[in-house]
């Protein structure tokens, strides 16, 4: 037996974070709107690194992960609707639907490659969204689903998403470490070599497919638990579920185990930043911002810092450390 | 039977307008080899254009066209040659990243126009604009008739360039084999940059021809966004004739699925379409045009 036998070791900086998210509501008191806003940092984490599992460590791209979300988050709801059970069970249950789904895409989209692959995928959670919306015998359509939240406090919501959170990074952080995460990074770097040397990439493709869509279900039921309502233009939305698990991921930094988790704290806080105008000091126009200030983010993060917030660490701390002794100097 | 034949004309005429979009996609991921997810986006900015400029001087929406055009041409130029040319060289874990790039332009120009404008419904009113005529029972909308003319001049023209000018067969030199077109003496960024804002141009172009038929709001654009990449995969990568054909075969189809399926899922035809065509017939139409 080797030195690696150890199966997962966390660095300082990882348990402090952990320490901290845990303490964080017990030496603030934060307002239901603040606690709101942490609960979504915990929701994109899960969703964040599902993308990034599947696009950032196996290079299959998608822009499809709405259509898991949504899966996960239907689960849940019309478990409570059709048969009024708690959609708890659904949070447990959606996940493992989203991979029966995750499968049965992917006989049609792990055909495809590169930019097809990202195209394929598209498709079918734009499909999806649009099959949600008109079988209203099964989804009631464009009513949605609504549910009385178990609890009026979000405390409890925020401990239920940190566990998931933590959870899945976790999850991640091991399996990234077994065999099959350097089979994962293979596939990434070169399918065709991959294949050459006799790994099995159908079969890692949809192991890393079944992880990532795995927790797109629970990030979807979660969500679903904690809002108390659904309808297909929500949880299938291209636009602020498919993209945005890709561009928590950009920012946070393709590839890296906690950089889902840093784009998802960026991404809210960089939003809220703006969209509550700098927190009242500057013009109420700011507000209107929010949405374009991140994008322009993600521009400028990918022109200058192409493996994100967490791949370029070491370039970003260099250059910090180096304009500090500069204006020390002067 | 009248319902038949009216939904395959408005489906053609349509088609019609697919097809201009779908030619500036076709060309852009021929070329450049990526997919341009902020195609839509870049349509809706040449509609807001022509929105302002009908609005506020009065300036009929097909004269802007002189006005328009150049500017989204230059926006494309711009945009090819500082967001996404310098992407070529950056080394990045994905190679998709010049894709992720046009999600991020697009979004950022969504949200300039939700900021601009506002997310209310604009829309411009002509003398033309409800105008039809009935032939044989079958009613034609104006807007629409002139756009499928409108069309086919375009993709005519376009076809003309590629074809038999140096700048067309510079742009399919490079479309085949951009190292080779180099040591030809071609200059791939240049030719790269071009055809980034020469897809612009057309996609803004077919956005004035929409403007009299629809109602325009900032987050107009990703849906056509996703036609015209339906569209391209169709008819083939880098083949106008298989966008012609592409853009009018989703046209026919979506308006029989509006018909005859159910109104709803006008738009999943096309996307199921899209599934089966990568499936089953990966280069589109091509394959039967040749060109």
């Amino acid at each position: 037996m080797g030195e690696n036998k150890k199966m997962i070791q966390f660095t300082k900086w990882e348990i402090i974070t952990l320490i901290g998210a845990i303490i964080l509501p017990f030496i603030f008191d934060f307002s239901p709107y603040i606690q709101g806003l942490l609960i979504f940092i915990m929701l994109w984490v899960i969703l964040g690194s599902s993308w990034n599992l599947l696009a950032g460590f196996t290079g299959q791209v998608s822009f499809g992960h709405a259509a898991y979300f949504g899966v996960g988050a239907y689960t849940a709801g019309l478990l409570y609707f059709h048969f009024k059970i708690s959609p708890w069970w659904g949070l447990l249950l959606g996940g493992f639907v989203a991979v029966i789904f995750g499968y049965l895409l992917g006989i049609i989209v792990f055909r495809l490659r590169g930019p097809y692959f990202a195209l394929g995928t598209l498709a079918t959670g734009e499909i999806l969204r649009l099959v949600f919306g008109e079988e209203e015998w099964l989804t009631n359509g464009h009513n949605g689903i609504l549910y009385m939240t178990t609890w009026v406090s979000k405390y409890p919501y925020y401990f239920v998403g940190l566990a998931l959170a933590a959870a899945s990074v976790i999850s991640i952080k091991i399996i990234m470490r077994t065999k099959a995460g350097f089979y994962f990074l293979s596939i990434r770097e070169d399918e065709d070599a991959a294949a050459a040397l006799g790994i099995n990439t159908k079969k890692y493709k949809n192991i890393s497919m079944a992880v990532s869509t795995f927790w797109a279900g629970i990030a979807g039921a979660f969500y679903m638990i904690y809002m108390g309502f659904i309808d297909p233009e929500v949880v299938f939305s291209l636009h602020n579920i498919s993209i945005l698990s890709i561009l928590v991921g950009i920012i946070g930094g393709v590839g890296t185990v906690w950089g889902p988790a840093v784009g998802a704290v960026t991404m809210v806080f960089v939003q809220e930043l703006f969209r509550s105008a700098l927190f009242g000091l500057a013009p109420q126009w700011f507000s209107g911002l929010h949405a374009l200030i991140f994008g322009v983010l993600v521009i400028v993060v990918i022109l200058f810092m192409p493996g994100g917030i967490m791949g370029d660490w070491e370039l970003i701390a260099k250059r910090f450390r180096k304009s500090t002794r500069a204006e020390s100097e002067a | 039977m009248e319902i038949f034949m009216q939904s395959l004309v408005s489906g053609l005429l349509i088609g019609g307008l697919y097809a201009i979009i779908g030619i500036g996609m076709t060309l852009i991921m021929g070329v450049l080899k990526i997919i341009n997810l902020a195609h839509g986006q870049i349509m809706m900015v040449g509609m807001y254009i022509t929105w302002t400029l009908w609005y506020f001087l009065g300036i009929d929406p097909y004269l802007s066209i002189i006005i328009t055009v150049p500017i989204v041409f230059y926006l494309g130029d711009g945009i090819s040659r500082f967001l996404l040319h310098p992407l070529i060289e950056k080394d990045s874990i994905l190679p998709e990243n010049q894709v992720l790039m046009t999600v991020g332009i697009g979004m950022v120009l969504v949200e300039l126009a939700r900021f601009i404008f506002t997310s209310d419904y604009r829309s411009v009113q002509t003398s033309y604009n409800a105008k039809s005529v009935y032939i044989a029972g079958i009613s034609l909308n104006y807007p629409l008739i002139i756009a499928f003319f409108a069309a086919i001049v375009l993709t005519g023209g376009m076809f003309f360039v590629l074809m038999k000018t140096d700048l067309g067969r510079s742009i399919r030199a490079t479309a085949q084999d951009s190292d080779a077109a180099t040591l030809m003496g071609i200059s791939s960024k240049r030719i790269t940059i071009l055809t980034y804002s020469i897809g612009s141009a057309l996609v803004a172009t077919a956005g004035i021809f929409l403007l009299p038929i629809y109602y325009l709001y900032p987050d107009f654009g990703p849906a056509f966004t996703v036609k015209a990449f339906v569209i391209t995969i169709l008819g083939g990568l880098g083949s106008t004739v298989g966008a012609i054909a592409g853009g009018i075969v989703l046209g026919i189809a979506e308006t029989f699925g509006a018909t005859y399926i159910s109104m709803g899922y006008r738009d999943a035809v096309g996307l199921v379409i899209f599934l089966l065509v990568l499936v089953f017939l990966p280069g589109g139409l091509k394959r039967f045009t040749k060109i």
